[in-house]
């Protein structure tokens, strides 16, 4: 399902002292299929923006369409569309509560699909969890409560994602995760999105995250999309991110300083393409044996222009 | 600010100048830490750790989630005591209870949670807790709120509410309660885990500052690899064990051990180590301005 | 949805009211609830009435900001009000207006009605006043200070006071949790809008076992942090504020003493509740 916003405002207790616009025109398309990361300081509108995506939220100022769903539209069936956006919000692991894994993970399903048949939904269940990382035979029966704070992540995941969801937003995954973990979860991610979730959509602080897993970002400052693209687009542009307080990938930092000494990396600021074009360049500068740094520029390309 | 200067120095008055081997801020001999004592077989959160900290050192504590680094860390300010062994703050055991006090007033320490460290509304009532528990007269109680917020940067909070601040600001209020006991160690317990990165600098920036000026003694608890560079020696945890031990650069310059402890190089450290694997000659690089320098220099080398 | 509740909201601002010692606020809070429920005719509720503008305007607080916290209990007001209204049970010579099986509406019982919410609305908003112009903190201590006596028959007025401090701090948090909690649920399909009474309480269970589970590992989280701070009971420990009277309290304890005079006059002095029945017949010829 494609995500179309324009003009999306919302104000936050309207019409008293407290009332704050928490977006003021916010335009922004999600292609189905991406991996799209959401970049922007606390109070910059990204969340009130991801809780909009389905309903949580109700649309109040612009235009809102997630597939053939109009948001704006009164008689919009709002149970369906959260069946096919799901949610995890930060921290998922404390919004557990039922008294089995099984369970907590087959609420969702049965209040999306009422009726459904205990075979069918243990099948979907299973199928989940499997995809989560949880071994079933192991957890189902267990209380959420017994297990470590990693797995209860998954767990919760898993309780978003069993009614598959064409679209999965996800507000800080890997918060408080140790290095470790936060590897894990983005691989879950990326293997959620390969065969599960059509599109997914990360609210993140970190620009070495986004840098490494996002097809597509957009940067939310001040109730308003600041810049949108590709993270090599986004992150070529330090120097406006500086502006708004938010930094840019190591990559895109070590690249920046590089252009200015006259060595210009084209690279999409991953970690792999980095070191092959750094790689690349070291060979090249071998091969032709000449040590000046300044004739390099011309390779500057869509690295963007510091100069 | 007066307070904590004469604190510190205090600390050091306290060493004995006769001694060669001052008295370490933190001593840990042997100590064992389980947390269900009755079972055969036990597991130890921490196992055998053994490890001297000096008065102003600031030590990064690195590992995963339940290497046992914040076990560790409760051990030091007697929330929890050792199940064997022997654990000293400025030479006092804590495990006498009697001494439980003592050992808090020097030995303060922030959590992780930033919501739920707070017991009072307001930022200054909130500050004043500590000194009012540990009897600190009326008036001397303003003065050290005054030096604790002016030392955090959060002197115009002072009648803010704390549930209207952002996670790096409530953190800054959780560390002015705690240097408002003056104390000469602060530990911090994964304080900056919940904080975006906003938060976490303005975190870091304090306790360097701490660390620098008033010469307290900082034990950084943290995943964040990047942060232990900051500090002047990291200590690696695994499975409740002492596994190194070193400044942070010769810790991650043993990438291959740190990677047998599931944990990961800094960024810039891992592409560096990247591109030497790969036959490029660049020296050792732990942020992105010397992993800048280092490529550049090693290009026009080449 | 839950942050609007004015309960424990403290309005900041610098003002006459707001630098009054709590103690004193205290006290000038019950002599107002006395002053309220000894009034026994419109005279002195409108005497009673005045005297909270003032203090409104003395306070610098809005009056759409105090007026809001009516909201909370508007139900329960209105609720009271009907009952008394259908079911007051008057006296011989009452008017009566209307009947119906067990239900007599008379003058008597409108009067009574009227006299009634005003009372109730008048409690409201001044206690209201109070929380509004008095931080949590001060309160306690307040309460913790008047108490005091109490030491001596072994009641724990410290921990009280500590209880009913950290409580207060800890709601605006617990609330931002529900909300949370509550829209992770909602996500995952739950639904707390449909259904009868049993049906709803049955769909908060979703929301209300995480708020539990975290209220615990707060009070956990926040005992350490209190231990590590040093803290082991009000043996040997000093208080940072100390509550002093000074000349704004005097000020009011001069006002409120002329107010509950004044009531009393009133009451001796002028006709009674229902007098105005009579008055107003006169007035309109009736």
């Amino acid at each position: 399902m494609r995500i179309v916003a324009k003009g999306l405002t919302y104000v936050y207790n309207p019409k008293s002292p407290f009332a704050t616009q928490a977006l003021k025109g916010v335009d922004l398309t999600i292609e189905e299929g991406e991996f799209f990361g959401i970049i922007g300081h606390t109070g910059s509108g990204k969340s009130t923006f991801v809780q909009h995506l389905n309903a949580l939220i109700r649309l109040t100022g612009g235009e809102l369409k997630i597939g053939d769903y109009d948001l704006a539209d009164k008689k919009c069936k709002v149970l369906e569309l959260r069946s096919k956006v799901g949610m995890v919000f930060q921290y998922p692991e404390y919004q557990l509560f039922a008294e089995t894994v099984k369970k907590d993970v087959g609420f969702g399903l049965k209040n999306f699909r009422k009726g459904i048949s205990e075979e069918e939904a243990d099948a979907a269940i299973r199928e989940a969890l499997r995809v989560a990382g949880i071994d079933y035979d192991e957890v189902a029966e267990k209380s959420p409560f017994e297990l470590s704070g990693g797995q209860r992540r998954r767990v919760a995941i898993a309780g978003v994602i069993v009614t598959k969801p064409e679209v999965l937003i996800l507000d800080e995954p890997a918060a408080g995760l140790d290095p470790l973990g936060k590897k894990e979860l983005m691989e879950l991610l990326h293997a959620i999105h390969g065969q599960w979730c059509k599109t997914v959509v990360i609210v993140s602080h970190d620009m070495d995250e986004i840098a490494e897993n996002c097809t597509h970002a957009a940067v939310f400052s001040e109730g308003r999309v600041a810049l949108c693209g590709t993270p090599k687009e986004i992150f070529s542009r330090g120097d406006e991110l500086a502006a708004m307080g938010l930094g840019v990938p190591v990559t895109a930092r070590a690249a920046q300083i590089m252009r200015g000494r006259g060595y210009a990396v084209n690279t999409d600021f991953t970690c792999d393409d980095f070191v092959n074009k750094v790689l690349a360049l070291y060979r090249a500068e071998n091969a032709a044996g000449a040590p000046a740094g300044g004739t390099h520029k011309e390779s500057a390309g869509g690295a963007g222009d510091a100069e | 600010m007066e307070e904590f200067t004469t604190v510190s120095e205090a600390a050091e008055e306290g060493v004995p100048a006769q001694a060669e081997a001052p008295v370490p801020a933190v001593r840990f001999e042997n100590v064992k830490y389980t947390y269900d004592d009755d079972e055969e077989g036990t597991v130890f959160a921490v196992n055998g750790v053994t490890l001297t900290i000096r008065a102003g050192e600031f030590v990064a504590v690195l590992g995963r989630n339940g290497s046992g680094k914040s076990t560790l860390a409760k051990l030091i300010n007697a929330l929890l005591r050792p199940t064997e062994g022997k654990v000293t703050v400025f030479g006092l055991d804590t495990a006498d209870a009697k001494k439980a006090f003592e050992i808090r007033k020097s030995a303060g320490m922030v959590f992780q949670n930033p919501d739920n460290q707070t017991v009072a509304s307001v930022v200054e009532d909130d500050v004043a807790f500590g000194p009012e528990n540990i009897g600190v007269p009326r008036e001397e109680i303003g003065e050290r709120i005054t030096a604790a917020l002016e030392a955090v940067g959060m002197t115009e909070f002072r009648h803010a509410t704390p549930s209207r601040l952002s996670g790096g600001q409530k953190q800054r209020i959780a560390i002015a309660g705690v240097l408002a006991i003056q104390p000469k160690i602060m530990i911090l317990d994964e304080s900056t885990a919940m904080l975006d990165p906003k938060g976490r600098r303005e975190v870091m920036d304090v306790v360097k500052k701490l660390n620098k000026e008033q010469g307290m003694t900082v034990i950084l608890i943290t995943h964040f690899m990047e942060e232990a560079l900051e500090a002047e020696r990291a200590v690696v945890m695994h499975r409740g064990e002492v596994v190194m031990d070193g400044t942070p650069e010769e810790i991650f310059a043993r990438a291959d051990e740190l990677e047998t402890y599931n944990l990961t190089l800094p960024r810039a450290a891992y592409i560096c180590r990247r591109l030497q694997e790969a036959g490029m000659p660049v020296g050792n690089a732990f942020n992105a301005e010397e992993l800048a320098e280092a490529i550049c220099a090693s290009l026009q080398k080449g | 949805m839950l942050n609007d509740v004015t309960f424990g909201q403290y309005y900041p601002t610098k003002s006459f009211v707001h630098n009054m010692d709590p103690r004193a606020k205290l006290l000038f809070v019950i002599a107002y609830i006395v002053a309220i429920f000894i009034a026994n005719n419109f005279f002195g509720l409108i005497l009673v009435t005045l005297a909270l503008i003032f203090f409104i305007l003395l306070a610098r607080v809005p009056f759409g900001r105090v007026l809001r916290s009516i909201k909370m209990i508007l139900f329960l007001i209105v609720f009271t009000a009907i009952l008394n209204l259908l079911f007051y049970a008057g006296g011989e010579n009452d008017i009566v207006l209307a009947q119906w099986w067990i239900i007599t509406i008379s003058w008597q019982s409108i009067i009574n009605t009227i006299f009634l919410a005003m009372r109730l609305l008048l409690l409201v908003l001044g206690t209201a006043l109070l929380t509004l112009t008095t931080t949590p903190v001060a309160l306690t201590d307040g309460i913790e200070s008047l108490l005091k006596p109490l030491k001596y028959i072994k009641f724990p007025v410290h921990e009280l006071a500590l209880i009913m401090s950290i409580a207060l701090r800890f709601i605006p948090s617990l609330m931002e949790e529900t909300n949370r909690i509550i829209s992770a649920q909602k996500a995952r399909g739950a639904n707390f809008e449909k259904g009868g009474l049993i049906k709803r309480a049955k769909a908060m269970i979703p929301v209300l076992i995480p708020l539990l589970v975290s209220a615990f590992r707060r009070a956990e989280d926040l005992g350490d942090a209190m231990d590590a701070r040093c803290y082991s009971g009000a043996k040997g420990r000093t208080k940072y504020k100390k509550l002093t009277f000074t000349w704004r309290d005097l000020l009011g304890l001069l006002f409120f003493a002329a107010l509950i005079t004044g009531i009393v006059l009133l009451n001796t002095y002028l006709l009674g509740r229902f007098d105005i029945i009579w008055q107003v017949q006169q007035w309109f010829g009736i």
